[in-house]
């Protein structure tokens, strides 16, 4: 399962305003298992990335292909920033969805509850999304994305809403999950210290298009008292001044 | 037990005001302050159905339920089935739309001499203004409902592989209901409305032709009478409609 981006463009088409072109020939690339992060400023493209691979948007340019094949929608799990469960569906109804909608998809209610169960959500299998707290609706919303059964992840700040205690609960979470199902992840944030300390490579986009990347050498498993390890903060000091140093460059430009 | 108290906690006031407005003018007619052909003493109108019950329910009321009952129904079947067409199709709405709207400009009193032009003095001339009156809150309830669908879910759905009939399905209509059932409440009251002026117009039975033969009779007893029928049956099929919207939208009442 490996992502490829070859020089692949987007631009942003307004009626009768100016085109934006948001991304321009990018190459990138996520390995089988593996856990990548797309952090940037504001602008710099990063959900369109992932609509791109879904199939929601289609590049002008270039190629993006799984394990050499193109995507169509329906082939990865994507999980936008708002929870986005249908209020009207009872958690395991919602977690079921993608089911009705791809035929050779087979997840049995069985299946949901055991899922349901292990994330400490199985007492409200069938409450309704406004029952439960923030922390709760988003992991189901990470089910449902796990539950159409594909081995790509793409997450879109998923806890970008989260009080910071639910976040760090969240991010302890995932990493377990993501560890035992060796899924490949690709994932958005804007947190510098949630992207240093979940990802295994951190992608960096500027907004002259060109990207960045940068390894993230903490060992695994990963707990959440890393946060506050030496390697960990060097790294985000890293990052922040990388991204800090971009505005000033491009203030004075702009003068 | 606890919907009475409910009831009581929200009515309560409006009982003690009615009745006591009801006394009022019960004292002012039976001081004959104010002549009885002007405002029946309350409780005459309510001697005066009782005494003609079997006319008043059985020949007139049920002449305007027929009349209800039919146009009801068309505007319920060709608003919704309209304002589906319009959803999906762009050319369809803008042709449509400000037709419908149009129809709500028109004088429907001024127009309704011409259906009994085009209908005679048969059923179909009240049936034609109960439909023109009462189609349009259906057609832009449901409209605007289909049309409030959020984009993120539609794209969360798309996502998952889910075709433009699966979203219509699974999302537009749930997300529809609620302002499907605002026109439908709204429709109830006016289609009572259209039944009753179109009996005015020209009918031979019904609690519209009913009243205005009674007010030529100067008899303000028979027209209070039928006023009180109406408004009787309207009340109790507006709680209906109630039950039925919140039977169908129990999850927006789950607390």
């Amino acid at each position: 399962m490996t992502l490829v981006l070859k020089n692949v463009s987007y631009t942003f088409k307004n009626k009768g305003k100016q085109h934006n072109k948001v991304i321009a020939s990018l190459n990138m690339q996520v390995n089988q298992g593996e856990f990548v992060s797309l952090i940037g400023k504001s602008g710099t493209g990063k959900s369109t990335i992932l609509k791109l691979v879904t199939g929601l948007l289609k590049q002008d340019e270039g190629e993006i292909s799984l394990n050499g094949k193109s995507l169509t929608l329906g082939d990865v799990g994507y999980m936008p920033q708002r929870d986005l469960l249908l209020p009207w569906r009872s958690i395991i109804d919602n977690i079921m969805i993608a089911a009705e909608f791809q035929k050779e998809l087979k997840i049995t209610r069985e299946d949901a509850r055991n899922w349901l169960d292990r994330v400490g959500l199985i007492k409200y299998e069938n409450a309704l999304p406004k029952q439960l707290s923030g922390g709760m609706r988003q992991r189901a919303a990470f089910l449902r994305a796990l539950l159409t059964g594909k081995d790509l992840l793409l997450l879109d700040e998923p806890f970008g809403a989260l009080d910071a205690l639910t976040k760090k609960e969240m991010q302890s979470w995932l990493l377990s999950i993501w560890q035992e199902l060796n899924k490949t992840i690709l994932f958005i944030t804007h947190d510098l210290e949630e992207a240093c300390f979940l990802s295994d490579r951190i992608i960096l986009l500027h907004p002259n298009k060109k990207i960045e990347e940068i390894n993230v050498n903490l060992p695994r498993p990963r707990f959440s008292d890393m946060l506050h390890s030496t390697e960990l903060a060097g790294l985000r000091h890293e990052l922040e001044k990388k991204i800090a140093n971009e505005t000033n460059k491009k203030f004075y430009s702009d003068l | 037990m606890k919907q009475i108290k409910s009831f009581i906690q929200t009515y309560s006031l409006f009982i003690i005001f009615a009745s006591f407005l009801l006394i009022i003018v019960e004292w002012l007619v039976r001081s004959e302050m104010i002549p009885s052909f002007i405002i029946p003493a309350p409780t005459s109108v309510i001697m005066m159905i009782l005494e003609n019950w079997r006319p008043l329910v059985l020949e007139h009321l049920s002449a305007t339920m027929l009349e209800f009952f039919i146009g009801f129904l068309i505007s319920i079947i060709g608003g919704v089935l309209l304002a589906a067409w319009m959803f999906f199709s762009k050319t369809v709405e803008k042709m449509i739309y400000p037709a419908v709207l149009i129809s709500q400009m028109m004088p429907i009193i001024a127009l309704s001499p011409i259906f009994v032009l085009w209908f005679g003095y048969t059923i179909w001339s009240k049936v034609a203004v109960t439909i023109l009156i009462s189609f349009f809150p259906i057609v832009v309830g449901t409209y605007d409902g289909l049309k409030s669908g959020d984009k993120e879910y539609i794209e969360l759905l798309r996502s998952m592989g889910a075709t433009r009939w699966h979203t219509f399905i699974k999302l537009n209509i749930p997300m529809a209901l609620p302002s499907f059932f605002s026109g439908l409440k709204l429709a109830t009251v006016y289609a009572l409305v259209g039944a009753t002026i179109g009996e005015w117009l020209g009918a031979s039975e019904g609690l519209g032709y009913y009243s205005r033969r009674m007010s030529g009779n100067l008899n303000a007893e028979g027209v209070f009478a039928a006023i009180t029928i109406l408004t009787i049956v309207g009340i109790l099929l507006f709680a209906i409609m109630s039950a039925i919207e919140r039977k169908a939208l129990h999850w927006k009442n789950t607390e």
